[in-house]
């Protein structure tokens, strides 16, 4: 049963929760203390490198270290069969097996490169000069292969085998709803489209990066840029070594979104150690980095929607083809999100999708911000603007007739229990758009566009999911939290301060956090999913309210008070009505430690646990809740240079309760630049596998002369999964970016592009001017 | 490679440093100097996370020199506060305008900022955007670090 979470605190009003204060991290990042991973040092360090592969596609015949090993400060030269486990095998995530699909994690290739920048071998030296020079002397001898750079082709029977099994198709899921053909019979439009969105490059702007080392007791620490500690385990297993012997402590991260996610430099700092017995440093360079980690799907969508002459929808056909690159990874989950969202926010009576994720020899694809769902949410939004354009419809007059309500159920029969806001969010963002702007030129032309979005918080609901928090008060009535939690930006550390100091009634610079490290912080599991705020936030706050359930008899012994009468705030505890009855928190628990009181709990929270879903029809439940919003997006377009400029930007979205109003909206500009991004300029281009784009230059990041002015609405419902009702923000807040500027470009142009990014070349060809 | 000498002051603080002639200021502030505020990110001038003041110029210390700023007066983001730890405008202004997420701009960004009220105090918003075009972020979308810099100019 669901609780509801306004009842928790009705009955005073917050202190800390929905006040905009900076966060507690926020001070050593603007003095430059915060020391990120390459900012540690260990006495006696060594350097390692990585050798990576000179072709997408290839047998490796032979791997002649000598040189390398020769050279005077070089420690060691690792390939393959100095891994002790080489291949194992991950299970998506971490803490419990799922079945099906389960992919193979190789550390070093070994007999054959899938893709170009795959690691061969590797080094660890005295200076990372010493290092460089070394890789250059080991000689690997490779046999070419064909290889298959397209997802379409590399479904064939007879194509190119990636791996070393006999399909490159890795997974399919069907969605199944009525009767579509049925459904479009009844149509009196149907639009049928393909749609085209690239690999994107994550660009953080902390480049891989951790160090390792043995301590004397044979515990190998491996401090690492990271969005999952939990890889301790991945990599206990690579040594076949005890999983309590690998310790991973995760410092403030720069930045994620995503590619963090998977293994980057763990197991290779953990193997050059455990050689050498000396501490290893590795940073990647920007080039290593963008060649060689993962990328966002490119996928290919067909999609066939058809609605009633008064724009009701009737049905919807959806065929998806992901490109997954050179390894499984998460693939299958991307696809899996990518599936049950292939519907958007509407509710349609008929409904099929099938879907594909498909290895190829191109760089791997694995999570990346939005996790499958911006990709289909570019092109159910453009479906939905064609509707409208053929049934003369307004896109906000077709949208409203066919959202999905509170109590309604997705395609997969999933029935939305939580708040469903997606019809405000977009009346309120158009709204804030107001009226078009007049043209600057004469070549120029004026768009609006609209596009509304959902996409899940928390992690799939099969995964049974948990997250464990400690919190503590000290006897000066400071507390103490101590979550396994990865801060990668978002304030996730931070909002665990705000739940503990509002319950506990402590000013937020006497809560000390102490985040990601699998010996010392309970764990917390990942920073991913959107899952944190939720999972974590929903952790402190039940072992928060414990501690308090602890301390309250005594103070109400010590106030002669009753103790649901007793109000913890500003360090005391009062008397409700009566302020002046206040004693000192710290005298509370002074006396709640001389009579062995416990000061401290641990709570676990556990996600609601489904069986997977039914992968021939798709019924059943994914994920606990969902995050809906919408953008609203005006360009001015140059018809003689295809030129795209985005002149306002509205993004509304229901973010259930903002913990910290500041961190909400923080997560809700960056998500909008981060998919303006992906509408106009981002596309890291592949060439038969060869990445084209390995650097700033060619690699197009939004600058700040780029990001138009955003004005950010956020709804609060108070009716999400998350603690005081909050819902997750950080992944949904970029997923309807790209739709809404492609539906402002054609509503300018009077022409759509159904391949992102929306380049000026795109334009003008739309525009038949090339 | 034959070794140099190279005397500059850091934060107010008199170094003599014997370098190689093809080490990287950005190289010698974090590994000689423990100064790890200057980032690395992405070693070819494109991204600014390694930005620094020399003699009140914003530089890319990735691509400087150690031997190029000899004698010269160079400002990390670790001596942009005051001395006894008083915050400077600038960065009280990007706690405020929570123009903080990640962090790993931020030295970068503090110190654009910084250089730009030197010069002019009363930079308008397409100013300011100019002056931080060559720091990427990729957390906040700029917004918040605009009002931070703006909330520092004079009206």
């Amino acid at each position: 049963m669901k609780k509801d979470p306004k009842d928790q605190l009705s009955n005073y009003e917050y202190q800390f929760i929905g006040k905009p204060v900076p966060r507690h991290d926020a001070w050593d990042k603007v003095f430059g203390r915060t020391k990120y991973a390459d900012d540690f040092d260990m006495p006696g360090m060594l350097f390692g490198k990585v050798l990576r592969s000179s072709y997408p596609a290839a047998k490796i015949l032979s791997i002649d270290t000598s040189g390398a090993e020769k050279m005077p400060g070089v420690a060691a030269v690792l390939t393959a069969k100095d891994v002790p486990n080489n291949e194992t095998v991950t299970r998506f995530g971490q803490t419990h097996q799922v079945g099906g699909f389960e992919g193979l994690y190789r550390v070093l290739a070994d007999k054959k490169v899938r893709f170009m920048g795959e690691a061969v071998a590797l080094v660890a030296a005295e200076t990372e000069e010493i290092a460089e020079e070394a890789l250059a002397r080991i000689k690997v001898e490779y046999e070419q292969l064909p290889g298959v750079f397209d997802p379409l082709e590399a479904m064939n029977p007879d194509a190119y085998q990636v791996g070393e099994g006999d399909s490159n198709i890795i997974c399919n899921y069907q969605v199944r709803k009525g009767d579509v053909k049925e459904g479009f019979s009844r149509s009196h439009v149907v639009v049928e489209n393909t749609y085209r969105v690239p690999f994107v490059e994550h660009a953080f702007l902390e480049p891989e990066s951790g160090i390792a080392w043995i301590d004397d007791s044979e515990i190998i620490t491996i401090r690492v840029s990271t969005q999952v500690i939990e890889h301790f385990r991945d990599v206990a297993d690579v040594l076949g070594i005890p999983h309590n012997k690998v310790r991973v402590i995760a410092p403030m991260v720069g930045g994620g979104f995503g590619s963090k996610e998977d293994i980057t430099v763990e197991t290779f700092l953990a193997l050059l150690t455990w050689k050498t017995g000396k501490p290893v440093k590795m940073t990647w360079t920007r080039e290593g980095s963008i060649i060689s980690s993962s990328k966002r799907h490119p996928y290919v969508m067909k999609y066939k929607t058809g609605a009633t002459r008064d724009g009701k929808l009737m049905a919807m056909e959806a065929q998806l083809i992901s490109d997954a690159g050179a390894h499984v990874y998460l693939s299958p989950w991307v696809l899996l999100y990518s599936t049950v969202d292939a519907t958007g926010p509407y509710d349609i009576p008929n409904v099929k999708v099938d879907s594909y994720t498909v290895l190829t020899n191109n760089t791997f694809t694995s999570a990346n911000r939005g996790f499958g769902a911006p990709q289909v949410c570019f092109a159910y939004e453009s479906q939905m603007d064609e509707l409208a354009r053929r049934l003369s419809l307004s896109p906000l007059e077709i949208r409203k007739r066919n959202y999905l309500r509170k109590g309604d159920a997705l395609a997969t029969g999933r029935v939305l229990e939580y708040g469903v806001e997606t019809e405000k969010t977009a009346i309120k963002a158009l709204e804030a758009l107001g009226e078009p702007s007049m043209p600057s030129s004469p070549t120029e032309k004026i768009g609006q566009g609209l596009a509304s979005g959902m996409m899940s918080y928390g992690r799939m609901t099969f995964l049974h999911d948990t997250s464990r928090s400690y919190v503590g008060i000290e006897l000066d009535g400071s507390v103490t939290v101590r979550c396994g939690v990865q801060d990668i930006g978002g304030g996730q550390a931070s909002s665990l301060a705000s739940i503990a100091a509002e319950i506990l009634g402590v000013p937020m610079e006497e809560i000390k956090v102490f985040i990601g490290d699998t010996a010392l912080t309970p764990i917390a599991g990942t920073t991913t999913a959107t899952r944190m705020l939720y999972m974590s936030g929903n952790a402190t706050l039940k072992a928060a309210t414990e501690v308090k359930k602890s301390l309250l008899p005594k103070a109400a012994e010590m106030l002669e008070a009753s103790p649901e009468d007793l109000v913890f705030r500003d360090k005391k505890v009062f008397v409700r009505g009566a302020p002046a009855r206040a004693i000192p928190l710290a005298d509370v628990v002074k006396a709640c430690a001389a009579d062995g009181v416990q000061l401290y709990n641990v709570a676990q929270f556990n996600a609601p646990f489904r069986e997977l879903i039914d992968f021939k029809t798709g019924q059943g439940q994914v994920f606990p809740d969902f995050t809906f919003g919408s953008h609203a997006v005006e360009v001015a377009v140059d018809t003689e240079t295809g030129k795209v400029r985005v002149l306002k930007l509205v993004a509304c979205y229901d973010v259930g309760q903002a913990i910290n109003p500041l961190s909400a909206e923080g997560q809700i500009e960056g998500g909008a630049l981060y998919g303006l991004g992906y509408a106009l300029t981002e596309e890291v281009i592949l060439d038969k596998g060869i990445t084209l784009t390995p650097s700033f230059s060619e690699y197009l990041v939004p600058t700040s002369v780029d990001a138009p002015h955003v004005k950010t609405i956020m709804l609060e419902s108070r009716d999400g999964a998350g603690p005081f009702g909050a819902k997750g923000i950080g992944e949904p807040s970029c997923n309807s970016i790209a739709p809404a500027v492609a539906n402002a470009v054609a509503n300018a142009i009077g022409a759509r592009i159904l391949d992102l990014p929306l380049t000026p070349e795109k334009i003008l060809r739309s525009l038949q001017k090339l | 490679m034959n070794k140099r000498k190279v005397t500059f002051t850091v934060n107010g603080e008199r170094h003599e440093l014997v370098v190689e002639p093809n080490e990287l200021l950005l190289n010698v502030l974090r590994e000689k100097l423990g100064l790890t505020g200057t980032k690395y990110a992405c070693g070819k001038g494109q991204c600014g996370a390694c930005t620094v003041l020399v003699n009140g110029e914003s530089f890319l210390s990735c691509l400087t020199l150690a031997v190029a700023v000899d004698g010269a007066e160079i400002r990390t983001i670790e001596g942009v506060a005051e001395p006894d730890g008083t915050l400077d405008p600038i960065q009280e202004a990007f706690l405020d305008s929570s123009a903080i997420q990640c962090g790993f701009c931020t030295p970068g960004m503090v110190l654009m900022g910084r250089e730009l009220l030197n010069r002019n105090p009363r930079a308008t918003e397409e100013e300011i955007r100019e002056q931080i075009k060559g720091n990427l972020c990729r957390c906040t979308g700029y917004f918040s670090i605009v009002r931070a810099i703006k909330s520092c100019c004079e009206k």
